[in-house]
């Protein structure tokens, strides 16, 4: 058995006991009197600012209220209503950044309203009755090619069946869900919540899904364009940023989406190796993730080295006192420079940063941290255009995901505009899907 | 440090909280707990006649109101009177205040509306050494079905007659504890008085079913799926019991008959209300009941800083202090014109007062692409509907306007004189003012 001290990278640094504890549920689910007494906190806003910021305007004090007269399968519907995936979103929602943050509680005491617990509430209640909420409208006979299963691509599926088209997706994995199952922290997604939302989304009918298949790999947006009548892409950001220092290609550098990929796959964690001290590069939730499951996993030193200010991260500051309160050493304002060792990383060099005019440069001053991995999560990128009009290094789009291209939609992270977040691709997802079945069915 | 001693009827007790006659004063045991913990007074669960003792039923007796987080709101019980052998009790009772003679002790009774009743049982309750008795002429439920409790309490003849007979075999105070199931309460006050009573205590229980199993579709509390109405007390009946109290407190035919308070007292404050609307002490069951005997020692310490802070040195200093105050809607003053304002400043744009006014009440407040709230004064009547739902206590209140001003609303001035309905234009019964 090794430990947190053991050098280098290597499994078993922490016994099974240990890798159940850590990556238990990150917020326990609420029992039926504590979602009660939450409720009960709601004070039913007029023209609630928390719905004004849910990306998917949830009627939020409505689906509360539900939940406290004792309905939580109607508070459930009301969600699904507008969010399909929202017992996914009620786990990963920055909701400190989203409904809670301008929760009038939240102003006003700096306790907000549990409403991202209070939602897991409902809608695991309702999706524990292994009931599917809604049927199937009569046959519109028109079929549709969403490419990505992942948010933006089950949203706007399920919507799309919902009404009454075919749906067929392509997804380039083994398996469907996106980052909801390859990309999110484990914590976040317990006892196979990813996969497990998906069957139940699926179960409403008239989807298809065929794995294995890859835009620009084995199909290609002119067969969809002619094969069906509408096309709808969610491939997400396939890519990843370069980690442009010297020694970057040394053993035990590695991509943050990956570690996290295969530390979602993996059926024992006991096995996953992690290195004795982890350098993440990045600001964003994926350096908050990876970071965080390093250290959950059994590294002994975890250290996030990001370019900017705290105030610049794109990981929230509850994801930053997150990462800080599971042992994480947050470093700002530096970059790598360099990573030593022989063959293997053993350190990397961080260079301090200064913004001068706006411009980022290193100061010249530097260190050397211990670093036996070194996790870059620098940004993800899009992988594929197929041939569409970018705007910046993503898919523009006009109105409801409207790509250059007629009869071509995109919606989620490989859409300009919105936050990348899995709520902002459900959100635009579902509003692609009605701006589709308005056009099948308008002609237009 | 202010002096909670009281004196009602003579009768002595350290601090103005009794049990009221309840489970919580059913036997020797409890009483004697319940002194040590601080409590003034005892009012004895109701003894019946001597004979079989009742029957109480062997399923559930209480119903509740619960708040969000199981604050018990309103309670509801379909026990009856004592169903211990009358012996017991008086033995018990007698041995209580022989221990306990600085503290107060009254004996509940109900027994059937026959003079030879109360002949047979009050020697023998007077011999206990007990401080008074308590006419038990309110319990609405299974007894009163039999002629007693809230059956006599509904006619006032009967107080009356009852109460003449206690006064005639009973040398101690008397005091008719009233029924709220009536149509106005001051008709069996004023009975009791003509009968002798020496005070009333109010209110009994009320009327109530908590709650429907909408499964079994039982009333609850439930016995083999059949309900029944049983008595409501609790917080919830505060009000009712408040209103009720002054009632007697100001109408002519009881002014001035001392009251026992009883209903909902909860907390210093409650009992303080009470007493300020002319109770000399208050008698508590369901704090008791919900929190166990230590709750007194808050009801204790409360009062008494209250009174420190006011400056009132004994329970007389405030007691009746709101009587005059409380009067009848046609002379309250309407050249009286107040206007809501919103403090922005603790204003935290929940919207609630705006919903409320919008599509409740006078459409009297506005609302802002930012949220911002703000009285519209040339609608705002002053309900106090908006005060009462902010979350935020004291961000909207009430403010009077100044005499000479102008109240947008109906564009007059704003008067000083009083003016009351009595004399108002538009009361076709008006008087001319004098």
């Amino acid at each position: 058995m090794t430990s947190p001290m053991t050098p280098g990278i290597a499994a078993n640094r922490l016994s099974k006991d240990e890798l159940a504890q850590n990556f238990t549920d990150l917020h326990a689910p609420l029992q039926p009197h504590e979602a009660a007494v939450a409720a009960d906190r709601c004070y039913f806003c007029h023209d609630a600012p928390c719905v004004t910021a849910c990306p998917t305007d949830i009627d939020i004090p409505l689906f509360i209220r539900q939940i406290s007269t004792g309905t939580p399968e109607a508070a459930a519907k009301t969600i699904f209503d507008m969010n399909i995936l929202g017992g996914m979103c009620a786990r990963v929602c920055p909701t400190e950044d989203l409904c809670e943050q301008v929760c009038v509680r939240e102003v006003a005491e700096g306790k907000p309203v549990e409403i991202g617990r209070l939602q897991r509430h409902a809608t695991d209640t309702l999706m524990a009755q292994g009931k599917h909420p809604y049927a199937r409208a009569a046959s519109t006979g028109k079929t549709v090619a969403v490419v990505g299963a992942g948010p933006a691509g089950l949203s706007c599926a399920h919507r799309l069946a919902m009404l009454g088209s075919d749906v067929t997706i392509f997804e380039a994995r083994p398996k469907a869900g996106g980052l909801n199952e390859y990309g999110i922290a484990a914590y976040k997604s317990t006892n196979d919540f990813a996969a497990r939302e998906v069957d139940w989304l699926l179960s409403i009918g008239g989807i298809t899904i065929e794995t294995g298949k890859a835009l620009g790999d084995n199909i290609t947006l002119d067969d969809l364009a002619r094969d069906y009548e509408a096309v709808f892409l969610g491939v997400g950001l396939g890519g990843v940023n370069a980690l442009g220092c010297d020694g970057a290609d040394k053993d035990g550098v590695a991509d943050a989406v990956d570690f996290i990929e295969n530390l979602r796959q993996a059926s024992d964690l006991a096995t996953l190796p992690v290195g004795r001290n982890v350098v993440v590069i990045g600001g964003g939730m994926t350096a908050i993730d990876a970071a965080v499951q390093s250290k959950l996993l059994g590294a002994e030193q975890v250290t996030i080295a990001y370019r900017r200010g705290r105030d610049a991260m794109g990981a929230s500051r509850y994801e930053q006192d997150l990462a800080a309160s599971q042992g994480v050493k947050l470093l700002f304002n530096v970059q790598p420079k360099a990573m030593h060792g022989d063959g293997a990383v053993t350190e990397i060099e961080i260079e301090y940063t200064a913004t001068n005019n706006g411009t980022l440069a290193g100061t010249g001053e530097t260190m050397r941290v211990p670093a036996d991995q070194v996790f870059s999560a620098i940004g993800q990128t899009l992988s594929t255009d197929g041939g569409l009009t970018l705007e910046g290094r993503k898919i523009a789009v006009t109105g409801a995901g409207r790509t250059s291209r007629d009869g071509i939609w995109a919606g989620g992270d490989c859409a300009a505009g919105g936050d990348d977040l899995t709520v902002t691709a459900v959100a635009e997802g579902r509003d692609a899907a009605m701006d589709i079945h308005a056009t099948l069915l308008g002609g237009a | 440090m202010a002096d909670l001693t009281t004196d009602f009827l003579g009768i002595k007790s350290p601090n103005p909280f009794w049990l009221a006659s309840a489970p919580p004063t059913d036997k020797e045991y409890n009483v004697r707990r319940a002194f040590d913990a601080g409590w003034g007074g005892v009012v004895w669960k109701t003894l019946g006649a001597e004979g079989p003792p009742v029957v109480n039923v062997n399923g559930p007796r209480y119903g509740v109101i619960h708040g969000a987080d199981r604050r018990v709101l309103g309670l509801n019980n379909i026990e009856l009177i004592t169903d211990r052998p009358l012996e017991v009790n008086l033995e018990e009772i007698t041995r209580v205040k022989k221990d306990y003679p600085d503290h107060a002790l009254i004996v509940s009774i109900m027994v059937p509306c026959e003079e030879q009743a109360w002949k047979d049982i009050l020697p023998k309750v007077e011999a206990t050494g007990a401080d008074g008795i308590e006419l038990n002429f309110g319990c609405p439920h299974g007894m009163s079905e039999r002629g007693m409790g809230a059956a006599v309490g509904q006619v006032p003849e009967y107080i009356e007659m009852v109460t003449r007979w206690c006064k005639k075999y009973y040398s101690k105070p008397v005091i008719v504890k009233l029924t709220p199931n009536i149509t106005d309460v001051r008709l069996p006050a004023a009975a009791a008085r003509r009968g002798g009573a020496d005070a009333v205590s109010l209110i009994n229980t009320i009327n109530s079913i908590v709650s429907v199993d909408l499964d079994s579709m039982s009333p609850e509390p439930s016995i083999d799926g059949k309900g029944t109405h049983g008595g409501y007390c609790g917080p919830a009946v505060k009000p009712i019991a408040m209103s009720m109290v002054s009632e007697i407190a100001r109408a002519p035919a009881t002014a001035g008959m001392p009251i026992s308070g009883i209903g909902g007292v909860t907390t210093w404050r409650d009992a303080a209300e009470f007493i300020t609307l002319g109770c000399g002490n208050v008698q508590v069951c369901t704090a008791a009941m919900t929190y166990g005997f230590k709750v007194v020692e808050e009801m204790i310490s409360g009062l008494s800083q209250w009174m420190d802070e006011k400056g009132h040195t004994s329970i007389q200093d405030f007691m009746g202090a709101a009587v005059p105050n409380t009067t009848d809607w046609q002379y309250l003053n309407l050249n009286y014109v107040a206007k809501a304002v919103i403090n922005q400043d603790d204003c935290i744009s929940c919207g609630r007062c705006f919903a409320a006014c919008e599509d409740t009440s006078h459409q009297a407040i506005s609302m802002s692409d930012d949220r911002k709230f703000s009285v519209i004064d040339e609608e705002c009547v002053a309900c106090n509907l908006c005060v009462e739902v902010c979350p935020v206590e004291n961000c909207i209140t009430m403010v009077e306007q100044a005499a000479g001003t102008v109240d947008p609303r109906t564009g007059d001035t704003v008067k000083d004189a009083y003016a009351n309905w009595t004399t108002h234009p538009n009361n076709p019964g008006a008087v001319a003012a004098e």
